[in-house]
């Protein structure tokens, strides 16, 4: 794999003011189409492989690509609910206040029904009482032994951008970043990410070069 | 000469393979025109035209217009046109859709959501292409063919799909993994 987590070098050649020669473009202000590694995704898929035809819920913007790439590699049922392309409509009509009991009620999958959630970096734009709010409802709607994978991102917000993250293998990840009128928010502790959760243990963790960290839940 | 008006006029008399319940427009007066490619026929619906209720048939089949209810082609391909709007439960072997579609989707080949398509509904179909700048709300359910079940000692082969009676199963099996 070219793509590790950060290493005892890496760190040392980023306090030092420099990358490493095998440092990773910065996800969150790149929008490259380099692949990007992913540690979380490769366990998400083994764990979900055991299952017949597992229930998929995806919570990013529609990736053609992606739902091809599930669906073949699962046989899953998936389905795309875009949350955030309601974070974007919220934020350009300015009603945020009333978002988190939007999000309450948003999904309606019955409780212990899905296998697996993709939520992507959705937390990252999302204030405190959306995130509980949203997370209660995915805690619900996991099946015992689901998973679930989010990214966090560690880094200041800068550029107000939307990421897609589009599979290109099971260790590979492209970003393709699009204008956001939501702002990301700032990063949430680790121990706030686990409290936001509760009721899922985390069943893995990553820090990668590029400041995110990837997180695998299991309920 | 004569060749060619004998394999045009089977189509023009016979009475036209996508039938509106409701109100079943003529060819003529609907704009519906019907037009042989290659040996296969291949149906247009216009874009004045309005269909409400069934629509069913065993020729290629491109909407531009609107239809509204039940659109069956089992053992066909149906084209939504960038003009066609569909409000409808749609069977068919393949479809490819440019134009909006609101409603369920199952295919027993392919579904592919091209560049400015548009679906809302759920999609049953082995396989699902969604082009980017389409848009899609909705579920995919797919049945697991891809590399996995084509790979010794897979541990399972592709399953048929729960909505799709009428699918040829050996050659919904023998489809090539997209990649």
């Amino acid at each position: 794999m070219s793509g590790e987590s950060r290493s005892l070098g890496d760190l040392f050649s980023r306090w030092g003011g420099r990358k490493g020669p095998a440092a990773e473009p910065e996800g969150a202000a790149g929008g490259d189409e380099a692949a990007h590694p992913t540690k979380a995704l490769p366990p998400f898929l083994k764990g979900l492989a055991a299952s017949e035809g597992p229930v998929l819920i995806d919570l990013g913007p529609v990736v053609g690509s992606n739902v091809t790439f599930f669906g073949e590699q699962l046989g899953c049922r998936l389905r795309v609910e875009d949350v955030i392309a309601d974070i974007e409509r919220h934020a350009r009509s300015g009603a945020t206040a009333d978002f988190p009991g939007f999000l309450e009620t948003r999904l309606q999958q019955a409780e212990g029904s899905v296998d697996g959630i993709l939520c992507w970096d959705v937390f990252d734009y999302l204030d405190r009482p959306a995130a509980q709010a949203l997370a209660a409802s995915l805690v619900r709607m996991l099946r015992p032994g689901g998973l679930l994978l989010g990214f966090f991102s560690n880094a200041e917000p800068r550029e107000q951008v939307y990421t897609k993250y589009v599979v290109v293998d099971e260790a590979h990840l492209k970003y393709r970043q699009y204008p956001a009128s939501a702002p990301r928010q700032r990063g949430l502790l680790n121990r706030d990410i686990i409290k936001l959760f509760e009721g899922l243990t985390v069943s893995e963790s990553f820090l990668m070069k590029n400041n995110v960290r990837e997180f695998l839940f299991r309920k | 000469m004569w060749k060619r008006d004998e394999s045009v006029k089977p189509a023009a008399a016979t009475p036209p393979p996508a039938s509106g319940g409701a109100t079943p427009p003529t060819p003529a007066a609907a704009g519906q025109a019907s037009h042989s490619t290659g040996g296969s026929e291949n149906v247009n619906i216009g874009k004045s035209v309005v269909i409400k209720g069934e629509l069913s048939g065993s020729e290629d089949l491109t909407i531009e217009g609107h239809v509204e209810g039940r659109i069956e082609l089992r053992d066909n391909v149906l084209t939504i046109g960038p003009n066609g709007k569909i409000r409808a439960e749609v069977f068919a072997k393949a479809v490819i859709v440019l134009g909006e579609v609101t409603g369920n989707v199952t295919a027993s080949e392919k579904v592919d959501i091209r560049d400015n398509g548009s679906v809302d509904g759920d999609i049953t179909s082995p396989r699902v292409a969604i082009a980017e700048g389409a848009h899609f709300r909705g579920s995919v359910d797919m049945q697991r063919t891809g590399a996995k079940a084509a790979a010794p000692g897979a541990p399972k082969p592709a399953q048929p799909g729960p909505a799709q009676p009428g699918a040829p199963a050996p050659q919904a099996a023998a489809q090539p993994a997209k990649v």
